[in-house]
């Protein structure tokens, strides 16, 4: 039998000591999954390792950890693909970030997942009595809140949420994904109100900077940033939501100054972000930006012709992807559930020819 | 000293759906549970639902499918009232918020499932338990006022007063070791099933009996117990499950001869027979010697189109590929029946009283008995919720009309007394170790085929392991999350509820169901058409009793698919 070495945080609040690394020889086949491995240890060395654990099949979301900087589920990773990924052999598992470890690799998910989940009323709000039978809706529908449904909490992507890691408040990819699952639904009565919410709230949809930490975190193909930027569109292209936070006018202008120059003219997307250079509520907000742009003139990551003078213009092709998808009659929106998969054999004739389609896989939110 | 009309321990659909009709019936509610309740074992219920909500459909024949698959020993009247029932109740799940998959007309939509004579299984992709599990969460979180929840709470043992009433429950805080007794003037237990006490199980790790070794432990009879459910698709070594709902939507089952062998065993139903028929025809295969070396036959599930395997099968297509190494989608998969479901529990009537009065018990945890010998595929999830909500309305009712009740913190001192003693213990085996030796026995003596000398040789390996267990030891000596004395409870649970199906198992000579004596290879209905109560009885094993099987409509017949 193949022998694995784990190191495991230790975290004890009643000892008294600082975190520190415990060393556990594993001999187990290669396709057992790490937990196995930790199961393993516990069984047959230390009882007092702790990590929560279920199912053992991904489905139960229990035993979030990071392995080798990565976050995971303990059961959904093999002993010889993390023994494969670590720098020196030896898999490191250590608990999941943005939220307080209460012991060894088990963290607090009450005090941040939980209470994020809490914030979007995580409950069908549907208008009036609810009919004699079932609610009619388009069997699509259902489908495309699978994804969503398809969470099992385990709190993966919130460990690795860089904007929560700045914004502690943010309300974080698990919680948004859920508040799709609401705003998707067709028989939910408060779509606009939900939306207004998390566009309003400046921890809300505009606070998540696209970097794809959660898709990449996401043991169960959520894509919970795809469903931020779903809650996005709906909320500024369905229901013309400009919130305060300037979240809409700045996904605008962004589109905008791609559409025109091809590359981005960063000169011109802050004040257009704010409604033009001489717009009352642009000039302020470039007066507060002034010591960073100067910050950036003095370490010469721009300079002022690059800024101002931006020669590049929009190609054809460019033009002709904007013309594409400005003629769509329907939004076009990935969905594990509906879509199935990059290597599809039989793909869907609608969508055939989208542009999502044609995106490599490594960059495809639903990888 | 917490207080409440109605406790419930265990959140999985049973507590989750009682905790909400007692709260809706008007009763202060506590929801208690050893995890967090999303993470409960009603998740793994992949496939579905039943009920009977065509209109060309009819509980009737719902009713008969079911009494039928449990092979005559389901009580007929409690299966009436949950098949008659199961529409409404599949209503109200969908206007709660369960996003039930659809047919083109936008309404709901149903999928095949095994030992049914009709298409009425109601589904969510192979997700169905965890997505309703997930939408009855949102709805507790939504009544938070009524209902509270003591969520990482791990229940030591049921609180009883001078009258033997079970007046609550006496818990341990996880998060920092506190014993607390929370009184009830009803208590309910939904926690759920016990298929740790067999390895490999496709029960998660916290199916350890509890509920049922507490109801046990001060009297209340249990029934059925020898009744252990060996699902037909599940992976070999680690046990765990692929869902009926493939063989639903049209996969194949081949031994390694390439035969499709079903045709021998239910030339009708073919894949889609009832679970014990299916288990047995797959290992009597695999005994013969026309299965893969690995002891497994394969599940052709390319027989289904990639599409709707993606679209409705997505969770097997991650199995497979992440816990066996498998596409699905394009190659067979190799399964072996796996120990699954207990279809015996503590014995309740109609409204899940037990015969303890104040004490409740819905979901796996219970005996109705509507599964009698074998549970149909997406029955159980139907079960927790009809009897988790009768359940929570009559131990609301019983509530409203009681006077405040007295309970003893003496019991609390006992339990405690009793953790920090085995905290201190040297010496003895291993907690784990002993584990390990009873699921690795029960699966080879109590599996798919049984006889006398094997079950008699369980029996002494279970007792032997029960004085072992009084002085295993553990590692941990913290209060902070220690699993380790945790583990040594549940492994106390686990020795009583495996002695009592093996108990069972030797009691009953003949073959129903799931239980199949190779040295009574026939169904004896003059002699065993009976359930098999069995009741503590001191240090000794349990006393057996017998009582009768409700028919209503439908008598005895030969059973075949």
């Amino acid at each position: 039998m193949p022998e694995y070495t784990l190191r495991i945080r230790r975290y004890s609040p009643e000892s008294g000591e600082a975190a520190h690394w415990d060393d556990f020889e594993i001999d187990l086949d290669g396709h057992r999954s790490v937990l196995d491995g930790i199961l393993q240890a516990k069984d047959r060395q230390d009882g007092s390792i702790g990590i929560r654990c279920s199912c053992r099949a991904a489905i139960c979301g229990s035993c979030g950890v990071r392995i080798n900087g990565k976050p995971n589920l303990a059961c959904h990773m093999h002993l010889d693909k993390a023994c494969e990924d670590a720098p020196d052999g030896v898999i490191v598992v250590e608990p999941m970030g943005n939220m307080p470890v209460l012991k060894d690799l088990i963290v607090d998910m009450d005090a941040v997942h939980w209470k994020k989940m809490r914030r979007v009323t995580p409950w069908l709000l549907p208008d009036g009595d609810p009919p004699e039978r079932e609610y009619i809706v388009a069997p699509e529908s259902m489908i495309d809140i699978t994804q969503t449904m398809a969470c099992i909490q385990c709190g993966a992507c919130v460990s690795d949420c860089l904007s929560m890691e700045v914004d502690p408040l943010f309300i974080g990819p698990a919680a948004l994904a859920k508040a799709y699952r609401f705003v998707g639904d067709p028989r939910d009565g408060q779509h606009e109100e939900r939306l207004r919410d998390l566009a309003e709230d400046p921890h809300g949809i505009y606070d998540c900077t696209h970097c794809f930490n959660c898709i990449e975190a996401c043991p169960k193909g959520v894509a919970p940033m795809s469903q931020i930027m779903r809650l996005r569109r709906i909320a500024s292209a369905d229901h013309g939501i400009e919130d305060r936070n300037n979240g809409y006018r700045h996904e605008h202008a962004f589109v905008k100054n791609i559409e025109k120059n091809g590359l981005l003219h960063e000169a011109d997307l802050l004040p257009d972000s704010y409604g033009g250079k001489f717009h009352p509520r642009a000039v302020p907000e470039l007066v507060t930006s002034l010591p960073v742009i100067l910050r950036a003139l003095q370490r010469g990551k721009v300079t002022p012709a690059g800024a101002l003078l931006h020669k590049h213009k929009a190609s054809k092709e460019v033009k002709r992807i904007f013309r594409d998808v400005h003629d769509r009659e329907e939004r076009y929106e990935l969905n594990l559930y509906v879509v199935g998969e990059e290597e599809d054999d039989n793909p869907p004739s609608m969508h055939a020819d989208a542009a999502g389609s044609q995106l490599p896989a490594e960059r495809s939110p639903n990888q | 000293m917490p207080v409440h009309d109605v406790l419930i321990i265990g959140a999985g659909l049973a507590g989750q759906r009682a905790a909400l009709a007692a709260a809706r019936a008007g009763a202060t509610v506590a929801i208690m549970s050893k995890v967090h309740p999303v993470r409960s074992h009603s998740n793994a219920a992949a496939g579905g639902i039943n009920a009977a909500l065509n209109p060309d459909d009819s509980w009737e024949s719902h009713a008969f499918d079911t009494v039928k698959g449990s092979d005559y020993l389901g009580d007929q009247d409690a299966i009436e009232i949950m098949c008659r029932e199961a529409p409404n109740e599949v209503l109200w799940l969908e206007h709660a918020g369960v996003t039930f998959h659809r047919s083109a007309e936008g309404k709901l939509g149903t999928r095949a499932f095994g030992g049914a004579s009709a298409a009425r299984t109601y589904y969510i992709a192979d997700i169905t338990g965890q997505a309703l599990l997930h939408v009855l969460y949102e709805q507790l979180m939504k009544h938070h006022e009524q209902i509270d929840r003591y969520e990482e709470w791990f229940i030591t043992g049921l609180a009883q007063d001078d009258e033997g009433n079970c007046v609550g429950a006496i818990a341990r805080n996880i998060r920092d070791g506190a014993m607390e007794l929370f009184t009830a003037k009803s208590t309910i237990l939904a926690s759920g099933g016990a298929g740790q006490c067999f390895k490999p199980t496709t029960n998660a790790l916290i199916c350890t009996g509890d509920g049922i070794a507490q109801a046990y432990r001060i009297g209340a009879p249990l029934m059925d117990m020898e009744m252990i459910q060996y699902h037909p698709t599940t992976l070999q070594g680690n046990g765990i499950l692929i869902t009926e709902g493939a063989r639903g939507e049209g996969a194949h089952l081949y031994n390694a001869e390439g035969e499709r062998f079903m045709e021998k065993y239910a030339p009708n139903k073919m894949e889609l027979a009832s679970r014990d028929v299916v288990s047995r025809a797959e290992q009597t295969e695999i005994n013969e010697g026309r299965g893969f070396p690995d002891g497994t036959v394969a599940l052709d599930i390319t027989k289904v189109p990639r599409k709707r395997t993606l679209e409705a099968l997505r969770e097997i297509v991650n199995i497979g590929r992440d816990f066996a190494g498998v596409d699905i989608t394009r190659e067979p998969i190799r399964i072996r029946p796996g120990c699954h479901y207990i279809m015996g529990g503590v014995k309740a009537d109609i409204n899940g009283a037990t015969s303890i009065p104040g004490l409740y018990a819905a979901g796996e945890v219970a005996c109705v008995s509507v599964h009698g010998g074998n549970r149909l595929g997406a029955n159980s999830l139907l079960d927790t919720l009809i009897f988790g909500r009768r359940s929570g309305e009559h131990a609301a009712a019983r509530a409203a009309g009681m006077p405040a009740i007295t309970a003893s913190r003496a019991q609390v001192r006992d339990q405690e007394r009793e953790i920090a003693d085995l905290m201190n213990r040297s010496g003895g085996r291993r907690v784990s170790e002993i584990r390990d030796e009873l699921g690795t026995m029960m699966n080879e003596k109590v599996a798919v085929f049984r006889d006398h000398a094997g079950l008699t040789e369980a029996h002494e390996v279970v007792r032997r392991l029960k004085d072992e267990a009084r002085f295993a030891t553990i590692d941990d000596r913290g209060t902070v999350f220690n699993q380790d004395v945790l583990g040594a409870l549940e492994l106390g649970y686990m020795l009583d509820v495996a002695e009592c199906i093996v108990v069972g198992a030797l009691e009953r000579r003949e073959s129903r169901g799931a239980q199949f004596r190779t040295d009574f290879p026939k169904r004896n209905d003059d002699e065993w058409l009976k359930h098999i109560d069995l009741s503590m009885n001191g240090g000794d094993a349990p006393k057996v009793s017998y009582s009768p099987v409700t028919i209503t409509k439908w008598e005895p017949q030969e059973r075949t698919y």
